[in-house]
């Protein structure tokens, strides 16, 4: 199993360990309720080194990406991100991923640890223009600072105008009296705060600065077990969970990721099937009965037809109820529709909701 | 982590209070900390009798749900009724206010299967 540059102080920390992803990572400090809040009001820190990163250089840079996923990369102007998906050839998805361009000809990409191997398979074998390519994820860290206060803690670390950021937009330069490190406000919570990448050898360095900016704010380390509460209150889909190889990213409302205005893997096909008509669409769902909903409970309908199947559940800690995603046919999608979730020999009631949640 | 000497224990992580012809049922300060912050105590048995190691209720927690077992055959006489409005007190006090279930015990041999305090810390690894 791997190890981030941070596993030792987590464990020091006295967080419980757990292996995601190939890595050992820390699921939990003081407890998920406590760490949701922290960020929710003030400010945690997340290690998520384990995320890939990958360089792609070279006159052909732009070309090769534009290929290869589904949003337009040709709208990023140097020191913005985009968020975007590389379809399959079937219908699913590669991979969720964060698009920096860092000038005309380099891009940053940013995957899931889960998929960094798969990904890079997968843009190695289109790259027939002959770009640069660096996966860069093993020497570099990621510290995820979120939370309202981020910015106020942040700013003691930089001259960047934080408050002054765009979100969605990244700047390179000196943070926390280390050069070359990207500041990118950027995250996972829909709290607001930055993402700030490095070399591993910082690592120490880097997260007593940011432990010591936060102190007056009450800053805490957070796992990967809050980073799920907060990221599903906010609707954010989870690859492995709400999206994978199978799902279409249309039905996961990733619509305003596709753009049809170019050519791309499989766009052709998702078009057709946009015109057709979706069959089913990813929904937020709330439990009006007593239950939590989990990944792969079954979905039905009153009249106990199998619609659909959850992606996502939780015990919402900011909403003090159960609230979900997941896929159900498109007659069943329509908000406040009653579904029902097979938890265990039971049909527990729920109803369709908007989502964002939060 | 504490586990009070005068309790019996299971591999399944419970913990069991003898008194006369029943027993109060709950789980382990170390199962409490895997699960992190519970939920919901699912519990629908009330009034049945459930066997040795079968299933008599579920534990939600914030990021996962776990089975919870009989530690001994027995007719599930009640349920903690704080629990239902305050499930996280089997975090806060398990061995206290954080109680599962007071059941009637069927068959009293069965408590000689039960682990002491010293035996399930060796199980746990404490």
């Amino acid at each position: 199993m791997k190890s981030t540059a941070l596993t030792n102080v987590h464990i020091a920390l006295g967080a419980k360990m757990v292996p995601f992803a190939g890595y050992n990572m820390p699921v939990q400090y003081t407890g998920i309720n406590d760490e949701h809040a922290t960020v929710r009001n003030s400010v945690g820190v997340f290690d998520v080194s384990h995320m890939g990163e990958f360089i792609l250089k070279g006159e052909n840079a732009l070309e090769l990406i534009q290929r290869v996923t589904s949003n337009d990369a040709s709208k990023l102007v140097d020191g913005k991100v985009q968020y975007s998906c590389l379809p399959n050839e079937n219908g699913g998805i590669v991979d969720d991923l964060l698009v920096y361009r860092i000038d005309e000809k380099t891009y940053m990409l940013v995957v899931n640890a889960s998929n960094i191997e798969k990904d890079w398979n997968w843009i190695s074998d289109r790259n027939t223009n002959g770009v640069e390519m660096h996966n860069i994820s093993d020497k570099t860290s990621l510290l995820a600072v979120q939370g309202p206060k981020a910015t106020a803690a942040l700013q003691k670390l930089t001259e960047f105008d934080l408050a002054g950021m765009e979100y969605y937009s990244f700047k390179k330069g000196k943070f926390a009296g280390v050069d070359n490190v990207v500041v990118s406000a950027t995250g996972y919570t829909g709290a607001g705060g930055f993402e700030i990448y490095f070399d591993n050898e910082h690592a120490d360095q880097i997260w007593k600065a940011i432990f010591e900016a936060g102190a007056e704010f009450g800053i805490k380390p957070i796992g990967l077990g809050a980073r799920d509460t907060l990221r599903l209150e906010k609707g954010f889909a989870l690859y492995g969970n709400d999206i994978d190889d199978n799902t279409s990213p249309l039905e996961a409302g990733l619509g305003w990721i596709t753009k049809f205005t170019k050519e791309f893997t499989n766009s052709a096909a998702l078009k057709a099937e946009k015109e057709a008509g979706l069959k089913n669409k990813l929904v937020g769902f709330e439990m009006i009965e007593r239950g939590i909903p989990r990944h792969d409970y079954e979905i039905f309908d009153a009249e106990g037809n199998k619609i659909g199947r959850v992606t996502s559940g939780t015990q919402s800690p900011s909403l003090q109820k159960a609230i979900g995603l997941g896929y159900v046919t498109l007659e069943n999608a329509a908000i406040d529709t009653d579904i029902f979730i097979g938890i265990r020999d039971n049909k527990v009631k729920a109803k369709v909701v908007k989502y964002p949640f939060l | 982590m504490n586990f009070p000497a005068e309790l019996k224990y299971t591999k399944d992580h419970e913990w069991v209070k003898v008194e006369g012809g029943e027993a109060i049922i709950g789980i382990t300060d170390f199962a409490q900390r895997e699960l992190g912050d519970i939920v919901y105590i699912d519990i629908n048995t009330v009034g049945q009798t459930v066997n040795h190691e079968e299933i008599f209720g579920t534990v939600e927690a914030v990021k996962t749900v776990s089975d919870l077992f009989m530690p001994l055959t027995g007719e599930v006489l009640e349920i903690n009724p704080k629990l239902d409005s305050n499930p996280e007190l089997v975090n806060s006090d398990p061995y206290g206010d954080g109680w599962m279930i007071r059941i009637k015990i069927a068959d009293t041999a069965q408590l000689d299967a039960l682990l002491s305090d010293a035996d399930y810390k060796q199980q746990i690894g404490e």
